[in-house]
């Protein structure tokens, strides 16, 4: 049992469920039963054995864990290698949470080519967990790319009127990202020597090549968070996708952009990470602010989301550059929110879009009359988009501004604005949507929700709760990886008169004679080189904190 | 070499090719040609396969390379890796014909034979190892392709086809007729061991360089890449449909066969003059592949395009020129094989109520009306764009790799760059498949032949990401003949 390959089997465990539709032969009702229920087995299934990877996996180690390793490409030294640490495990169990209750919910709203749709889900679930797990460069990219197939199909089989326009422009937009990310690729492996990315996240690279990486990676994990002003189409996409896709678009798709940000970029590129990280700040803040605003003015329910979504993610690039323990595990944190709360949100637009077929903002109005449960839910959902305390949101947006807080002041501020923005887009759409009188006769026969959407929902809700509750059983995850991501990043720029080192020498004089030696002798000992780094961040507030990153990100949460 | 009759036994194939051809047609003449055409495509398919056997069999001992003919012609682990893609291809692109021809009522037995002469002639071009038997092979193959290209005689669009390949490609022989009398001007042999001793000896002059660049020319003309593909859009759409399929594969790699036994062996030592102008045609190539199919509405014309695309693909292997470089020429064109050998045989089955047809639009709703083909096409198509998991994503992989290992980085970034470009045409294939609504749906039964090409290419390109190393391995031994040292 111990030995079981987990990984490989919740990675490739969908894939057999696709077989068995592929064979599913019948008239077409038949076929389209069978296929619905063969796929949410599946999928249950498979997240039913995801927690057995959260049950194995060891908290306090910063390794990789349940690492699995097969030859597969030997002339080119390409392995077959999958691991998990305390950055990647939450996002598995996010897309194999998720998985389900997007094919649940397809149920009611998928009438055409059902088998075919079960089977692109679950191919794309196979992609999206092994893409979490790859711990091989040309295996990551594999399933990298290998989304873009099946959500291309989702997209413009299923979707809505301009879907042929919106699948070529996601597939196009992407794609022209990724193939750069390959050149990278490989450029690394060349001068490392190997695919192998643990291996990788070891090797110094030259300063000038860095920035050229970088920015490889940067076009690719950019247009896939997507960070303004690469972000144009998100909103055709999330507009055009069927609900399922949109779901699966915003909660774990965009996850992957900044997951390749926090994988690649940030632990095998430290120098240009530092070097670049004002230009992601700008880009997060515009993304924030700008999006924020645009979003107040859309009048498609999908598109506000989606708008929305991209501020959001706003939030998780500038905690990830920010790279304090609190603003990195607030960053990681807010992606797995928002992959739960956009993708429920998008359940939410999917329930009135069901029945009335319009996603029109000033077509509804009063729902709360006839759908009272409705409401709640979709209560609950903005609530926690906007960042209500008890809610999954507040827990990610609060350590996220932290922990910038202590990297810069201003980006914080700035940043900060963007939360009174998204209460008020949220808030306008709740409004508008769900209060308000009962005028349209066509909405006066509109059903609350049936069984099966509350299903769908009440894991969510359950989740959102829970996260926002108790963060401390996602934080404890990712401390010890997330510690070794920062110090591993500050031993990489501590030896060098990087700018990053000189304020340090500056605003804490006392400290560095006594400790700067110990960093630049003792370079894989974490502990101490940071200290004269973090120095320097904490002398901008007010209270010091002892030992950052261990329990204070989280008592604030807690108390509330 | 050895005394007065010429060793004969590498030559095996190519022998055994050339007379069961010949065999052929003088049964085909003389017996019942006219009546019974069929029996004669089988027969070339299955002569084409036992000399595609032949030609694994005959190997040389412990790897070494043997020559025949007084050093004319060569076998080595390249040729022999190439003659089985070439011959094998050829075997199949004419079991696929069979039928197409016979519903178009064209089948007669010329046809066959033709192909078989072209094959011998590739195998030939495979194994050049002098000027001389270099350009017969490849004079044997062009003129059977000409040939072949205006086969419906009676259709105007068809025989134009072949005229403008027949001029264009008399043309491009030429060209490297006179490149080559330029080398051996100044080189003072023909043979390809002896040029190279030559110029290894130290800085080439200048004319050689000129008949190189002439040769070059030529070839590149052979494998359809930029600035010399203009035939290729006009003859892949005005030959007849199982001609263009044969056409695209196993020309194509003979040519690519010979182009780099020529740069690697003889031009060895002038690495620094040729690879700047390969680097240009791949640009080249890349380029036109990808922008030059968007607008087009034939799916032949499209497969044109997308060829020289591929062209351009396979040559930024070939610019690396080393041994890494040239075993990612042959997993990319083992790959393309298979990709295009599946196409074509979609392609071969576009039926509306038995006519044939070769518009994009025609494929439309096809994932309605015929779902495994559609499937097959569609993973056809993205393999071709080079989307993992599929097949063409490796083929892709290896070239670039060899590409970034030699330092060519705006190479490996413009080819990367144009797959991107290049994906949308494809993708505009899927599209039309999949999100638009059916008009006339195409005819359901394809045939038993078409039926196992299919699958065996489909099974090829989807699952290759689990057993890719025998391809590979393979392609890496066949390229290591190459470089003896």
């Amino acid at each position: 049992m111990t030995d079981w390959p987990l990984l490989s089997l919740v990675t490739f465990l969908p894939l057999v469920g696709a077989a068995f539709i592929l064979f599913i032969r019948g008239d077409d009702k038949v076929v389209a039963a069978n296929a619905r229920h063969v796929a949410l087995l599946t999928s249950v299934g498979t997240f039913i054995l995801s927690l057995g990877i959260w049950l194995k996996f060891d908290n306090a180690s910063a390794d990789f864990q349940l690492v699995e390793k097969a030859q597969w490409l030997p002339q080119l030294n390409i392995t077959y290698h999958m691991g998990v640490d305390g950055i990647s495990m939450l996002f598995v169990i996010l897309s194999t949470f998720l998985t389900p209750l997007c094919i649940l919910q397809s149920f009611g709203s998928i009438e055409k080519r059902v088998k075919e749709y079960m089977v692109a889900f679950l191919i794309l679930e196979t992609m999206m967990v092994g893409m979490f797990c790859a711990l091989d460069f040309v295996l990551f990219y594999f399933f990298f790319e290998g989304v873009l197939i099946p959500m291309f199909l989702i997209i413009g089989i299923w979707g809505g009127p301009r879907r042929v326009y919106a699948a070529f422009k996601f597939f196009l937009y992407t794609l022209a990202g990724s193939v750069l990310m390959l050149v990278a690729m490989l450029a690394m492996s060349w001068h490392a020597g190997s695919f192998d990315i643990p291996t990788l996240m070891g090797i110094p690279f030259p300063i000038p090549m860095q920035y050229w990486l970088w920015l490889a990676f940067f076009a690719s994990f950019a247009v896939k968070v997507p960070m303004w002003p690469f972000h144009t189409w998100l909103p055709d996409a999330h507009v055009e996708a069927p609900t399922g896709g949109s779901v699966i678009l915003a909660g774990v798709l965009l996850k992957m952009g900044a997951y390749g940000f926090i994988r690649f970029s940030v632990p095998m590129l430290p120098e240009a990470t530092a070097y670049f990280t004002p230009f992601i700040y700008t880009l997060s803040i515009v993304a924030i602010i700008y999006t924020s605003l645009v979003a107040l003015a859309q009048e498609d329910m999908k598109k506000l989301i989606a708008y929305s979504s991209v501020a959001h993610m706003g939030f998780v690039t500038m905690g990830i550059f920010a790279m304090t323990p609190q603003a990195v595990e607030g960053a990681l944190f807010q992606m797995l929110s928002h992959g739960v709360v956009s993708g429920a949100l998008f359940l939410c637009v999917g329930v009135v879009y069901d029945r009335m077929h319009t996603r029109e903002i000033a077509r509804y109005g009063g729902l709360v009359h006839r759908m009272p449960r409705y409401a709640l839910v979709f209560m609950v959902f903005m609530l926690a988009s906007v960042g209500l305390p008890g809610t999954s949101g507040f827990v990610g947006e609060f350590l996220v501004l932290l922990g910038t807080f202590r990297a810069n002041t201003w980006v914080a501020l700035l940043a900060t604005t963007g939360v009174v923005l998204g209460a008020a887009y949220m808030l306008l759409l709740y409004r508008r949507v769900v209060f308000g009188k009962l005028e349209r006769e066509d909405l006066k026969s509109i059903l609350d929700l049936d069984l099966r959407e509350i299903l769908v929902f009440a894991p969510l809700i359950a989740v959102v709760l829970w996260m926002g509750i108790y963060p401390s059983s996602y934080l404890n995850v990712m401390h010890a990886s997330v510690d070794k991501l920062i110090s591993h990043h500050q031993t990489a720029l501590a030896p060098k008169p990087a700018p990053v080192a000189e304020p340090a020498a500056e605003a804490a004089p006392v400290d560095v004679p006594a400790e700067a030696p110990a960093g630049a002798e003792a370079a894989p000992a974490p502990v101490p080189a940071p200290a004269p780094v973090e120095a320097s961040q904490q002398t901008s507030e007010p209270q010091p904190q002892p030992a950052p990153g261990t329990e204070s990100p989280v008592s604030p949460a807690k108390q509330e | 070499m050895s005394g007065a009759f010429p060793v004969l036994g590498p030559a095996l194939p190519e022998i055994f090719l050339a007379l069961a051809a010949m065999a052929l047609l003088m049964l085909g003449v003389f017996g019942k040609g006219e009546e019974r055409p069929r029996i004669f495509f089988y027969l070339g398919a299955v002569l084409l396969v036992i000399s595609a056997a032949l030609a694994w069999l005959v190997t040389p001992k412990g790897g070494a390379t043997i020559h025949a003919f007084d050093g004319l012609f060569v076998l080595d682990g390249f040729a022999r890796f190439a003659k089985l893609m070439v011959l094998g291809a050829s075997a199949f692109t004419l079991a696929m014909a069979r039928a197409w021809f016979e519903r178009e009522k064209l089948a007669r037995f010329e046809y066959p034979v033709l192909v078989m002469f072209a094959a011998l002639g590739m195998s030939m071009m495979i194994s050049a190892n002098d000027m001389i038997s270099l350009y017969m092979g490849l004079e044997l193959q062009s003129l059977s392709l000409y040939v072949l290209a205006a086969y419906h005689r009676d259709n105007a669009r068809s025989t134009e086809a072949g005229l403008k390949y027949f001029i264009l490609g008399a043309l491009a022989s030429g060209l490297m007729l006179f490149g080559m009398s330029l080398v051996y001007g100044y080189v003072g042999a023909t043979g390809f061991d002896a040029i190279a001793k030559v110029l290894s000896h130290g800085h080439a002059p200048v004319g050689v360089a000129i008949g190189m660049a002439f040769i070059l020319a030529g070839l590149a003309f052979k494998v359809a890449a930029a600035p010399f593909h203009m035939w290729t859009p006009d003859v892949y759409e005005g030959a007849p449909t199982p001609v263009t399929a044969f056409f695209a594969i196993a020309p194509k790699i003979a040519a690519f066969a010979l182009i780099t036994r020529v740069l690697v062996g003889p031009f060895g030592p002038m690495l620094p003059q040729w690879q700047p102008i390969l680097v240009l045609i791949a640009i080249l190539s890349m380029t036109v592949g990808a922008f030059g199919a968007i607008g087009q509405s034939n799916i032949k014309r499209l497969m044109a395009y997308s060829s020289i695309g591929h062209a351009g693909y396979a040559l930024v292997g070939l610019a690396v020129g080393n041994q890494e470089g040239i075993t990612g020429v042959l997993v990319y064109l083992a790959i393309y094989l298979a990709m295009n050998m599946g196409a074509f045989a979609v392609i071969l089955a576009m039926r509306v109520k038995g006519r044939a047809v070769e518009g994009v639009d025609d494929l439309a709703g096809l994932g309605r009306t015929n779902p495994l083909m559609a499937l097959a096409m569609a993973l056809f198509m993205f393999s071709m764009a080079g989307i993992p998991p599929l097949a063409g994503f490796f083929g892709k992989l290896y070239v670039f790799l060899a590409a970034i290992h030699a330092g060519l980085y705006t190479l490996a970034i413009l080819g990367v760059l144009t797959s991107a470009v290049a994906a949308f045409y494809y993708l505009r294939i899927v599209k039309v498949m999949y999100f638009d609504e059916p008009i006339e749906a195409l005819d359901k039964a394809i045939g038993r032949t078409m039926g196992v090409v299919l699958t065996v290419s489909t099974l090829v390109v989807a699952f290759f990401f689990l057993v890719p190393m025998p391809v590979m391995r393979l392609s890496a031994a066949a390229a290591k003949t190459l470089f003896p040292h």
